[in-house]
């Protein structure tokens, strides 16, 4: 669906996004992730057809995003970061308009318009001016235009922020809601966002693709092993420490002693897993144990991983 | 051309639902007015063959209400959607950057041919109050208007031109008086330099409104002005459309 080499986008000497190459294939969800001023957004204008590269190119169901420029935005809907709308305006107005606008015939308006209006969740406000509308609406108007002449591909410019907590999970059940019919690209700096919704992660920092792979192949691939938590009562928490750090496979040992129990933060080694020796342990020394458990790698992690290693 | 007449009537929309199209109106009415009062009276006092038409569109209250309107009909028309980054939305759907240009150039142009419409009243009234002839033929409302349509072309332009040059109204507005007001002193230059040969008054006679509205309103037509409008259009609407083009490209 999408097919980007070697794109690149300069102003002046600052290079936004820098050759960055990648494929999206139909029906999938890819979030785009990287840090404020990655090119994140760039990127997306480009494939939006708004911005023109400085080299490189882009294609979008099979059109080249800058040559048949055209074509290739018959088949995109896209969602800027800031959600322009035009505040004088009606929603179903503006809906009609944007669908007159995109090509959609005048016998399939009515539907194509109500489609959406009900899609999105915006029957009871239907009628209303749009500057009068909150955030949430207004997001959801966006996404509604976005959508309506029903392209093949959705870029979404992080469609989610500055939303409250309820908003973000409608517009989030929207959006897997639209799996089904549309490709997706978002953009998004919520992870753990990615991680519900995306089939593949594009990290991208400083205008460069840093990882690009599926958001449990980018944990494992990346080798950031969690850290096993060991809550339990022990006598003296020092030596108990370093009887653990002599456990196979333990790389480090921390302690917090908090009234009778001791809190064991245990770096494990690389690809290790010492949790059953670590209780066969705790048995042998005869603690009375309160938990034992591993935190799962959380795409953050990949994330500040991966965007930090740049800068140093 | 359907995506042009949906643009085209998204303009002429926006223009009608904002405050200012309708204190515009207002106050153009009020102006035009006062100016067909003005022309009365200049006829009540002169026995000479004046018309009513060449009386109205004649007078410095005409000029003024003239140069003034098109500032405030053309700053919206690229400033805003530059400001409300709607230019974003727009030009990601499938429309030619020309569609757009000239759907905005001639719903700006549409808007002020609106202005236009109650002048038509005064003349009619006039004629049906004094039964008497307000032009002294038919020729003569045509040239006026005609020349009316003409100015009205070009001067858009150049509004449209301030317009795509920045995202900020006000400076737009600016831009397009400075340069609408150069254009039209620029005509009266003959009066300024009284000294100059009859080249000068020649040359100035090409873009002197004030010369082709007298001739006009008359009933005189002359092509010179008339090609010199229509080409000066298109220049202008040539330079919106790179200004336009290049804008979003450095964006």
């Amino acid at each position: 669906m999408i097919k980007v080499e070697q794109l690149t986008k300069c102003y002046g000497p600052v290079k936004a996004v820098d050759s960055i190459s990648f494929e999206v294939s139909k029906g999938e969800i890819v979030g785009f992730l990287g840090p404020n001023g990655a090119g994140k957004s760039t990127t997306m204008k480009m494939l939006a057809g708004f911005l023109p590269p400085t080299s490189g190119s882009a294609q979008v169901a099979g059109r080249d995003v800058f040559r048949e420029s055209l074509r290739a935005r018959e088949h995109i809907g896209y969602l800027p970061e800031n959600v322009p709308l035009y505040p004088d305006m009606r929603v179903h107005e503006y809906l009609r308009y944007r669908a007159a606008l995109k090509g959609v015939p005048g016998r399939r308006m009515n539907e194509r318009v109500g489609d959406v209006l009900e899609l999105c969740g915006l029957g009871d406000v239907e009628k209303k001016i749009i500057g009068r509308l909150s955030k949430g609406y207004r997001q959801r108007v966006g996404l509604a235009d976005a959508m309506v002449h029903e392209p093949d591909l959705l870029i979404l410019d992080e469609p989610t922020i500055g939303l409250d907590p309820n908003q973000i999970r409608l517009v989030r059940d929207l959006i897997r809601n639209l799996k089904r019919h549309h490709t997706i690209l978002l953009s998004t700096h919520i992870l753990p966002e990615v991680e519900m919704l995306c089939s593949r992660v594009i990290i991208i920092n400083k205008g460069r693709i840093e990882a690009l792979d599926s958001p449990q192949n980018l944990r494992a691939r990346l080798g950031v092993a969690g850290h096993i938590t060991l809550d339990a009562r022990v006598a003296d928490a020092k030596a108990a420490a370093a009887g653990i750090r002599r456990i196979a496979g333990v790389d480090s040992v921390s302690a917090r002693t908090d009234g009778g129990w001791t809190t064991f933060t245990i770096q494990a080694g690389p690809g290790a897993d010492p949790r059953e020796a670590i209780y066969d342990h705790a048995v042998a020394e005869k603690w009375p144990l309160r938990e034992l458990s591993r935190s799962a790698v959380s795409l953050e992690q990949v994330f500040a991983e991966v965007t930090h290693s740049d800068e140093n | 051309m359907r995506r042009f007449l949906t643009l085209l009537g998204r303009e002429l929309g926006s223009a009608f639902h904002q405050p200012l199209a309708y204190v515009v109106l207002f106050f153009f009415l009020l102006i035009t007015g006062f100016n067909f009062h003005a022309g009365v009276s200049l006829l009540n006092k002169s026995a000479g063959s004046t018309t009513m038409v060449e009386a109205f569109f004649n007078t410095v209250y005409f000029w003024f209400a003239f140069v003034l309107v098109f500032p405030l009909i053309t700053m919206r028309v690229f400033a805003e959607e530059a400001k409300l980054g709607t230019i974003e939305t727009l030009m990601t759907a499938p429309v030619r950057d020309g569609q757009v240009v000239f759907a905005k150039y001639f719903g700006a142009l549409f808007f002020y041919l609106i202005l236009w419409l109650p002048s038509l009243l005064y003349f009619f009234v006039f004629q049906w109050v004094t039964s008497m002839s307000a032009a002294g033929a038919a020729g003569s409302y045509l040239g006026a208007y005609a020349m009316l349509i003409l100015i009205g072309m070009l001067y858009t332009a150049i509004g449209c031109l301030a317009s795509a040059l920045t995202d900020n109204q006000i400076v737009a507005a600016v831009i397009a008086f400075a340069g609408i007001l150069g254009l039209f002193f620029l005509g009266l230059l003959s009066l300024f330099l009284p000294g100059a040969g009859p080249f000068v008054r020649e040359l100035t006679y090409y873009f002197s409104p004030i010369q082709h509205m007298m001739d006009f309103s008359r009933g005189i037509f002359d092509t010179r002005p008339v090609v010199f409008y229509l080409s000066s259009t298109l220049l202008v609407l040539f330079a919106v459309f790179q200004v336009f083009k290049y804008r979003r490209w450095k964006s």
